[in-house]
C-alpha cells in the first residue's frame, strides 16, 4: 500500500536526519534501557523479548512502514484534512453545529489536564471531574425534570437501547416481550433498537404513536421529542396509554429543546435520553459525544454506567465519588445492568460546562434565538408558496416542494454549500441551531425563492415571533437554579473555575497512573493537535460522502495499519468502546452461525479471570455464560476449557479470551485454546485490552482469534479522557468480514450483516486521526520498540519490587508480560493494611494506585507502558518499597495497628496543618514520606471516602450550598 | 468473630434459628464481615415461596454483591422491615436486629442438612 504519508514524504537519504518521535513516546533512552536489561539479566533487548515471547506465538512477519516526523505527520494531515469539504450542515438528526466556547476548547478539550485521567476509581484525587460530571448530572436532571441521571453513556441510540433494556428488568417479568418504536424516532436509534433487542429476544414493533393500541405484550416505548422531523409532540396520551398496559416509556430528547418544552418527566415518561452534543462539542463526523440517560428515583438501581454520587470523607467534608457500583460489570459481570463501562467523560465534562458558562438564562438566550429564526424562516417559505408540514416545531422543519422546483433548491444549496436532510418525495428537513442568524435565514429564503421569486427580508419575518416558543408543551418549571449554573459568567471566573477543578485530579501531566490492563500512555500533543481542527470536527455524521473524502482516506490508512498489525482482513470502525467492541464482536460471531444455520449456538465460553465487561457483553449478545476455570499459574485451565467445551460443542458460540491473560503473562498454549474451541465448533473473540504487549510482536489472527475488538484508548493513544472517549473497532478474519455492523446511514446493508451498533456508522470518527498519527510517527519498528519497552518496563519493575512483594504469575522464562501483580493479601494478618489502606497511601507519594482486587482480590496490577522514563518508574518502585517499610513498622509493633500512615490515608493540606494534630506519627511523614514531595507534592482534595454513606444516601446532583458550609455532615461509622 | 450454638448454618453462609415450623434467617458474622459495609438488601415478599438452595434475594456492599439462596424450603411469612433503611444492622448485628426473613417451613427433614456450628467453623477456617 502507498499511503497518504508516503506520498506526501520528503525522499529517504536525509543526511541530516529529523528528530525522531520515537524517542519523544519511549521514555527510557538508549543507555537507561541498557541498564534496566543489566537489571533483569538479559544480554540484549532481542535475547530479553524471545525470553519473554515463546517463538511459537511470535508473528510471522514484521511491520516495515517506516516513521515520519511530527512535522511531516502534521502536513500530510493538513493535506487529508483538505480533502474534507466543509458544508454548513442543516441536517439536524440529532446533530447539530454548536459553538464551543473557546475558554472550554482550550483549557478542557485541548487540555492533558483533563484528557489524560482514567475513569475516577480513585475518587480523593479525582474530585475535579468528579464535580464537573455532577454537574452535567445536575444540568441533565433540571433538563428532563427526572431525579436520577448518569454521568454520560455513549450515545444517543445507544442510550435509547439501554433504557429499554432497563425497562424490560423491571417489567419484563409481568408483560411480554415487545417493545414500541415510534416511525419518527431518528432512523440511526430505530436501526441499533432493532439490533440490540434480536439477541435478547425483544420484539420491536415501529408504528405511529398517535395511532398505536398498546396490548398487555408490551414491556417498553421509545418516542423521540421533537421527532425526527421536527413535530413537537404532546405524549402525555400516549404515556397514560402505556402505562395503562403496563409498559414504560422513554423520550429520547434534544436537551436544547427541553429549556423550552415541557421536560419528559412532567409528560409522564419514566426515562429520558438523548445526545448533549449540541452543548459545545464538534460534531466530528459522528462523535465522540455524551449522551445522558435520566430516570425515576425507584429506577436507580437498575440505572445503567456511572453515577457520581455526593458522600462525605473522613473529616466530615462532602466528597464525590461513583455510587452504587454493584450495578456495574465489574462487580456483577453477567448479571450487571449492562456492559458499559468506558463512556464519555470528556464530553459530559465539557457539556456541563457549557451550561455552567451559560446558565439557564443564556440556554435559554440561544433556544430562544434558534426558534425564532426557525419560525421566522417558516413564515418566510410560506410567503413564498411552500407547505411547512407542521405547526409545532422548535428548530426543525419539513417543508414540502414541487417537483419542478427541487432541482434548482439542490444546486442552489450546493452552491452555497449547505446541507439539509432530503426524505424522499420532495420533503426535506431544515434545523437551525446556535450558529444560524438572520443572514443564514435569508440566504436560505433566496434558494427557496426559485425562478426569480421576490424574496422575503429575514428582518421583517421577525417581530411577529419574537416572543419565545408558546405552543402548549412549553415549558413552565424552572431548572438550573443551582449556584454552580450562576456563578461564573465572565471567562476570568470561568478559567479560575476550570483550572481549580483541573487541580483537583491526578492525571499524566503529574505522575505515571501504572493503571494494570489500562495502558496508560503518552497521549502525544501531535496527535492531539488534528482533532480541533474544523475540517475534521465540523462535520456532520450523515454529511453526503463526497464531503468527507478526508475521512475516507483516515479511515482506510488506519484500517490498513491495523490489518498488518493484527493479521485481520477487515476492521469495523463503529464500536464506541472496548465493551462495545466485544459486544459487536460476539453479534458478528452469532451473525456467522446463523448464516450456516446454526443459529443456535448459544454457549459463550469465559475465564473466571475475565474483564467484567466480557460476561455482561455475551449476555447482552443473547449468549449463555460459561465460566473456564484458571489454574494456580493464572493460566487458562485447558482440561477443564476441553471437557467445557465438548460437554457444550452442539451449542458452543464462542471463547472469549484475553491476550496476554488478565494476570500479565503470555500463554504458550493459546493456539492450543483457539483450536479447542475451532474444534467443538465455536469462534474466537479476542479482547484486545491488552494488546499493548503484542503490536509487532505477536498478531492475535495468528494466535488463532476469530475476531478481536482493539481499544485505540489505550494500545493507540487515544486519551482516556477521564472515563471516555473510548473507541473499540473490531477486527475480523475473511470468513467473518461480511458480518461486520452495518449502518443505515451509510448504504444499504449486504444481506447477513450485523445491524447497526452506534449512532454514527463509523463511530467517534473525530478522534480516528489520533490512532492514525501514532502509528505513522511511530513506523513499524519504532511500534514495536513501544511493545518491547513496555514489556521491559514491566519486568524491570517487577524486578525490583519482587525483593519486597510477592509477583503472582510469571509467564515462560520467569517473566511477566507487560503488567504483573503484586500480592498484598498477607498485611491483613499480619498488620490490618487491606489493599485500599496502600492505594491511599500511595495518594501521599503522589501516585495514583494501579489496578487494585483485579483479576485477584487484595493485589496490584501494574502496567508502566513504554512511554514512563525510567526514573519514574523508580520513583514508583520507591515509593511502594517505602510503603513496605511502613507495613513492616506495623507488623514489628513500632507502629500503631489503627492509627498509622496507611489506615489514616490519604493525608489532605487541611488535616496535616490543622492545629489539632492526634496521631502517633508525625505530620512530616504523613505528607511528606518521600524526599521528591518536597519539590513535587500533589494534595489530595479530600481525605478517605465513606463509600456507605453515599451508597446508602444516594444524591448524584449538587448538592445545596448550605451542605458545604461549616457544620460536617455526621459520619456513620 | 461469632458462631452462636443456637443456631445452624448453610455453607452458602446464612443461618437459620428453628423455632417450631418456622425458622429466621440471615446471614452470618463471617459472612458480613467478608462483604463489608452492606449498603442495601433485596429481600423476598411476604407470601413468597422459596426453595432451598435456590437464589432468593441480594445483599450489596460498596464494592461487592451476593446471592442471598433460601436455606430452607418454605413460605415467607415475615420481612425484616427495618433493613430497608437501616442495612447496616446486619454488619452490626448479624445475628440479632440484622435477621432477614422468616420462613415457615415446608419441610423440616431439611433441618437435618444444616450445619451446627462447630461444621460452619471448620468450614469458614476459623
Amino acid at each position: 500500500m502507498c499511503t497518504v504519508a508516503e506520498q506526501v514524504r520528503i525522499p529517504a537519504l536525509d543526511p541530516f536526519p529529523r528528530d525522531s518521535f520515537e524517542r519523544r513516546h519511549i521514555g527510557p533512552d538508549r543507555d537507561r534501557i541498557s541498564g534496566m536489561l543489566e537489571r533483569v539479566g538479559a544480554a540484549s533487548l532481542d535475547e530479553f523479548v524471545d525470553g519473554v515471547i515463546p517463538r511459537g506465538i511470535r508473528a510471522s512477519g514484521s511491520l516495515s512502514f517506516p516513521p515520519a516526523s511530527e512535522e511531516e505527520v502534521l502536513r500530510t494531515m493538513r493535506s487529508i484534512a483538505g480533502k474534507n469539504r466543509l458544508f454548513r450542515s442543516l441536517i439536524g438528526m440529532g446533530y447539530n453545529d454548536t459553538l464551543t466556547p473557546a475558554v472550554i476548547q482550550r483549557n478542557i478539550l485541548e487540555n492533558p489536564g483533563w484528557y489524560t485521567q482514567y475513569t475516577p476509581y480513585q475518587s480523593e484525587i479525582s474530585q475535579g471531574r468528579l464535580e464537573a460530571l455532577l454537574n452535567f448530572q445536575t444540568m441533565v436532571i433540571d433538563l428532563t425534570g427526572f431525579p436520577i441521571a448518569n454521568a454520560s453513556l455513549l450515545d444517543e441510540a445507544t442510550a435509547a437501547a439501554e433504557a429499554i433494556s432497563m425497562f424490560h428488568s423491571i417489567r419484563g417479568a409481568q408483560s411480554g416481550p415487545k417493545f414500541f418504536i415510534s416511525e419518527k424516532c431518528h432512523p440511526q436509534t430505530i436501526a441499533v433498537l432493532q439490533t440490540r433487542a434480536k439477541p435478547l429476544g425483544f420484539i420491536p414493533v415501529v408504528g405511529d404513536h398517535r395511532t398505536f393500541q398498546f396490548d398487555g405484550s408490551f414491556f417498553g416505548a421509545v418516542v423521540q421529542y421533537p421527532c425526527t422531523e421536527g413535530t413537537v409532540y404532546d405524549y402525555r396520551d400516549f404515556c397514560r396509554k402505556a402505562h395503562g398496559a403496563g409498559a414504560l416509556v422513554v423520550a429520547a430528547a434534544d436537551p436544547l429543546s427541553l429549556v423550552l418544552l415541557t421536560p419528559p418527566a412532567e409528560f409522564g415518561a419514566d426515562a429520558a435520553v438523548g445526545n448533549t452534543q449540541r452543548f459545545g462539542i464538534p460534531m466530528g463526523y459522528g462523535g465522540p459525544h455524551a449522551a445522558y440517560f435520566a430516570t425515576r428515583e425507584e429506577f436507580k438501581r437498575f440505572v445503567p454506567g456511572r453515577i457520581i454520587g455526593v458522600s462525605v470523607d473522613t473529616h466530615g467534608a462532602p466528597a464525590l465519588r461513583m455510587a452504587l457500583q454493584t450495578r456495574e460489570q465489574h462487580i456483577r459481570r453477567e448479571k450487571a445492568t449492562s456492559n458499559i463501562c468506558t463512556a464519555q467523560a470528556l464530553l459530559a465534562i465539557m457539556a456541563g460546562m457549557y451550561g455552567v458558562y451559560h446558565g439557564p438564562a443564556g440556554l435559554r438566550r440561544i433556544a430562544n434565538r434558534v426558534h425564532i429564526l426557525t419560525a421566522a424562516l417558516a413564515s418566510g417559505l410560506q410567503k413564498l408558496g411552500y407547505t411547512v408540514l407542521h405547526r409545532h416545531f422548535f428548530d426543525t422543519l419539513l417543508v414540502a416542494t414541487e417537483a419542478s422546483k427541487r432541482d434548482e433548491i439542490r444546486r442552489a444549496l450546493l452552491e452555497r454549500r449547505i446541507n439539509v436532510r432530503w426524505f424522499g418525495d420532495g420533503l426535506l428537513g431544515i434545523s437551525l441551531d446556535e450558529v444560524s442568524d438572520e443572514a443564514e435565514v435569508e440566504t436560505l429564503l433566496r434558494v427557496f425563492a426559485t425562478g426569480g421569486a421576490s424574496c422575503p427580508g429575514a428582518a421583517g419575518l421577525l417581530p411577529a415571533n419574537a416572543g419565545a416558543y408558546a405552543g402548549a408543551m412549553r415549558r413552565e418549571s424552572v431548572f438550573m437554579t443551582h449556584p454552580v449554573f450562576h456563578s461564573y459568567r465572565s471567562e476570568t471566573e470561568m478559567l479560575r473555575y476550570i483550572r481549580m477543578l483541573e487541580g483537583r485530579d491526578l492525571s499524566l501531566t503529574s505522575s505515571m497512573i501504572p493503571l494494570g490492563s489500562c495502558t496508560m500512555k503518552l497521549n502525544a500533543t501531535t496527535e492531539l493537535l488534528p482533532v480541533t481542527w474544523p475540517e475534521f470536527c465540523g462535520i456532520h455524521p450523515f454529511a453526503p460522502a463526497d464531503q468527507a473524502e478526508g475521512y475516507a482516506v483516515l479511515f482506510a490508512e488506519l484500517e490498513s495499519y491495523l490489518k498488518q498489525i493484527t493479521g485481520f482482513a477487515a476492521f469495523s470502525f463503529q464500536p464506541n468502546s472496548g465493551a462495545q467492541g466485544e459486544y459487536s464482536g460476539l453479534l458478528v460471531i452469532r451473525s456467522y452461525h446463523e448464516s450456516r444455520g446454526e443459529g443456535h449456538r448459544n454457549v459463550c465460553l469465559i475465564p473466571s479471570s475475565a474483564h467484567g465487561t466480557n460476561p455482561a457483553s455475551a449476555v447482552m449478545a443473547g449468549m449463555k455464560v460459561v465460566v473456564v476455570r484458571a489454574l494456580g499459574d493464572g493460566s487458562i485451565d485447558t482440561g477443564d476449557l476441553s471437557r467445557k467445551a465438548a460437554e457444550h460443542a452442539p451449542n458452543l458460540a464462542a471463547l472469549m479470551v484475553t491476550y496476554p491473560s488478565t494476570h500479565g503473562v503470555f500463554e504458550e498454549r493459546i493456539r492450543t485454546i483457539c483450536d479447542i474451541v475451532h474444534a467443538n465448533g465455536g469462534q474466537v473473540y479476542m479482547d484486545g485490552a491488552n494488546m499493548n504487549a503484542q503490536v509487532g510482536l505477536c498478531a492475535p489472527a495468528e494466535l488463532g482469534a476469530d475476531i478481536c475488538h482493539l481499544n485505540l484508548h489505550k494500545t493507540f493513544c487515544i486519551p482516556h479522557g477521564g472515563g471516555g472517549p473510548g473507541v473499540g473497532p473490531i477486527g475480523a478474519a475473511p470468513h467473518l468480514v461480511e458480518f461486520l455492523p452495518s449502518h443505515p446511514l451509510a448504504g444499504p446493508p449486504a444481506p447477513g450483516m450485523t445491524g447497526a451498533v452506534a449512532s454514527a456508522p463509523w463511530g467517534s470518527a473525530g478522534i480516528l486521526v489520533v490512532s492514525w498519527a501514532y502509528i505513522v510517527l511511530m513506523g513499524g519498528e519504532g511500534l514495536t520498540n513501544a511493545t518491547r519497552i513496555a514489556i521491559l518496563s514491566a519486568n524491570y519493575m517487577a524486578e525490583r519490587l519482587s525483593e519486597h512483594y510477592g509477583v503472582l504469575y510469571r509467564g515462560p522464562g520467569n517473566r511477566v508480560a507487560h503488567e504483573f501483580i503484586l500480592d498484598f493479601r498477607q498485611f491483613k494478618q499480619s498488620a490490618g493494611i487491606e489493599i485500599e489502606d496502600v492505594a491511599k497511601r500511595l495518594m501521599d507519594y503522589g501516585f495514583h494506585a494501579p489496578t487494585t482486587s483485579f483479576p485477584v482480590p487484595g493485589t496490584l496490577m501494574i502496567e508502566p507502558t513504554e512511554s514512563e522514563p525510567r526514573e519514574e518508574l523508580d520513583r514508583f518502585c520507591d515509593a511502594l518499597i517505602s510503603i513496605r517499610h511502613e507495613i513492616a513498622e506495623i507488623e514489628r509493633g513500632e507502629a500503631d495497628r489503627d492509627d498509622n500512615v496507611l489506615r489514616n490515608a490519604p493525608h489532605t493540606a487541611a488535616a496535616v496543618m490543622s492545629s489539632e494534630w492526634k496521631h502517633p506519627y508525625t505530620r512530616e511523614r504523613a505528607a511528606f514520606p518521600a524526599p521528591w514531595l518536597r519539590a513535587r507534592k500533589f494534595w489530595p482534595a479530600v481525605g478517605r471516602i465513606n463509600n456507605a454513606y453515599g451508597d446508602k444516601n444516594l444524591v448524584c446532583s449538587c448538592p445545596p450550598v448550605e451542605s458545604y458550609a461549616q457544620d460536617p455532615v455526621p459520619v456513620t461509622e | 468473630m461469632e458462631f452462636p450454638k443456637d443456631i445452624r448454618y448453610t455453607r452458602d453462609h446464612e443461618w437459620v434459628r428453628i423455632n417450631g415450623d418456622t425458622g429466621v434467617v440471615g446471614i452470618t458474622d463471617y459472612a458480613q464481615g467478608e462483604l463489608g459495609d452492606i449498603v442495601f438488601v433485596e429481600l423476598p415478599a411476604r407470601g413468597k415461596k422459596i426453595k432451598r438452595g435456590e437464589s432468593m434475594g441480594t445483599i450489596e456492599a460498596v464494592k461487592a454483591v451476593s446471592d442471598l439462596y433460601a436455606p430452607l424450603t418454605g413460605e415467607v411469612v415475615e420481612v425484616n422491615p427495618e433493613l430497608e433503611k437501616n442495612s447496616e444492622l446486619v454488619n452490626k448485628e448479624p445475628y440479632g436486629k440484622g435477621w432477614m426473613i422468616r420462613i415457615r417451613m415446608a419441610d423440616k427433614n431439611e433441618v437435618a442438612s444444616l450445619l451446627d456450628d462447630a461444621a460452619y467453623r471448620a468450614l469458614v477456617g476459623k
